[in-house]
């Protein structure tokens, strides 16, 4: 049986992930072990050190809590907590919490202040137009990352697809999180789409807008997402949530 | 008379019982909480942040504040809440002792807060603190190259002995005070210090012992760390 087989070629050291197993099933092809910061994950000049690692001497050890990945001879640790960093490119959901004279400061859950300037809105807006009738205080945004400099974060909403949010929710998850709620090429959230009939934006810094027909839609795409968020180390998760979605939708 | 036979009975190497937990406070980024037999310390981690009043902020690198205090029903006398001096070096000193594990400068112009509040004291609150903070930064997902233990060792009437209670801290000989606690922290991969502080006398050969001990004792608090860390997922 294959399953047997996974058992046994599984390392000594998972640290209490067995139970974990029982629950979900053998699913999961190869387990990831956690490590501590400090902690030696490879030794020799055969490994290179990748994201959240760092050499030391002959060894690598790991700079941050989370998941160890070893894919041949790169090694890397997948952080499980953390503060959202932005990055040029990102797409992020954020609140308006105050307009200067010539852009909005806007909160994207990030240790740096964030600015919209009117340049970069769509359409065009003079300087002396009320900015609030655009983007008011308290509103929700959908907007780009255009750049990251030392001491703040720059936004655009130029390009189609971004734009204040009207109607729906807001679900707010752990940003590491957010690369298995998109999933493989967005496999997992358009699974979520496909079945709830919601329209969804997955923001990186962590905020999820849902806006569905009805209220139980966006109940269920919540659902969804916060069993991804609590599986989230699963593999063949996209099978379970396709399940899950699908128990859901018949009882109707 | 030396102090051969400890209070509770414990081997002069023996640590109190330990009990660290990592996630404990639901809002923050990271916390935990770490117990040395009836000294309580709870971690709580927030940031990286926007870091004000704006004159703080370095360009080059993120800072780390600590904020130690006891908590009023901590103690038998009750402890006048808010910061005081004690409580001020303490969390000085704790921020100085995680440091040199912190990779900052990945965040210039940011914060990192760091609240310590011993629930429950029994001597040794420094050091429940600093290794609850460690865990909590972990838990927070900051980069660090290491974990800080921290422990305190005592030279009583001539004899080390590790992980002092607040009867041993207070132990007397021929009517004078005898007892010298040293509290240290180390780095636990490397075991190197990032703190060491003495008030009062010892001898040099009783120093020596009392490092040697402390680091013999980080090991356990590494074990322990590393178990509560794992366990969460």
């Amino acid at each position: 049986m294959t399953n047997k087989q996974e058992f046994d070629e599984r390392p000594e050291d998972m640290d209490g992930g067995m139970d974990i197993h029982q629950d979900m099933g053998y699913e999961e092809k190869k387990e990831r072990k956690i490590v501590v910061p400090g902690e030696v994950i490879a030794t020799g000049q055969n490994f290179l050190p990748g994201e959240n690692t760092k050499r030391d001497g002959q060894n690598i050890i790991a700079t941050r809590f989370g998941l160890l990945d070893i894919e041949e001879r790169l090694t890397k640790v997948i952080p499980l907590s953390g503060t959202y960093i932005p990055r040029r490119g990102n797409v992020v959901i954020g609140k308006v919490v105050d307009i200067t004279y010539n852009g909005w400061l806007i909160d994207i859950d990030s240790p740096y202040s964030s600015f919209l300037p009117i340049i970069e809105c769509k359409g065009f807006v003079s300087k002396k137009d009320d900015l609030s009738l655009i983007y008011n205080y308290g509103e929700m945004v959908i907007a780009k990352v255009l750049g990251v400099k030392g001491k703040g974060v720059d936004l655009t909403t130029r390009e189609r697809g971004f734009h204040n949010l009207e109607e729906g929710m807001i679900i707010r998850v752990n940003s590491n999180k957010v690369p298995r709620v998109i999933g493989k090429q967005g496999s997992m959230v358009n699974l979520i789409k496909e079945y709830t009939g919601c329209n969804i934006v997955v923001g990186q810094n962590g905020l999820i807008w849902v806006r569905g027909e009805t209220i139980e839609a966006e109940l269920l795409a919540r659902d969804a997402i916060t069993m991804i968020t609590e599986k989230s180390f699963v593999e063949g998760l996209t099978d379970k949530v396709k399940e899950f979605l699908m128990s859901k939708t018949k009882n109707k | 008379m030396a102090y051969t036979k400890r209070f509770d009975g414990r081997k002069a190497d023996e640590m109190r019982e330990i009990e660290a937990k990592v996630g404990v406070v639901p809002r923050a980024d990271g916390s935990a909480m770490f117990r040395f037999g009836d000294t309580v310390a709870i971690a709580a981690v927030y940031g990286p942040r926007h870091l004000h009043p704006q004159f703080l902020q370095n360009p080059r690198t993120g800072i780390i504040r600590c904020h130690y205090d006891m908590i009023s029903f901590s103690v038998t006398d009750r402890k006048r809440p808010g910061p005081a001096r004690r409580s001020q070096e303490i969390s000085d000193v704790t921020a100085r002792s995680l440091e040199p594990v912190l990779l900052l400068s990945q965040f210039p112009n940011t914060v990192i807060d760091v609240f310590i509040n011993i629930v429950q004291a029994d001597a040794g609150t420094r050091c429940a603190g600093i290794n609850a903070a460690s865990l909590a930064l972990a838990h927070a997902g900051i980069p660090m190259t290491d974990l800080v233990g921290a422990i305190s060792v005592g030279a009583l009437g001539g004899s080390v002995v590790v992980d002092l209670t607040k009867e041993e801290e207070d132990y007397e000989e021929d009517g004078e005070k005898a007892a010298t606690d040293i509290p240290m922290a180390f780095t636990l991969r490397d075991k190197k210090v990032s703190l060491l502080q003495l008030d009062g006398r010892v001898k040099p050969e009783h120093l020596k012992e009392a490092l040697e001990v402390g680091r013999k004792a980080s090991e356990k608090i590494y074990e322990i760390q590393k178990t509560a860390l794992r366990g969460l997922k």
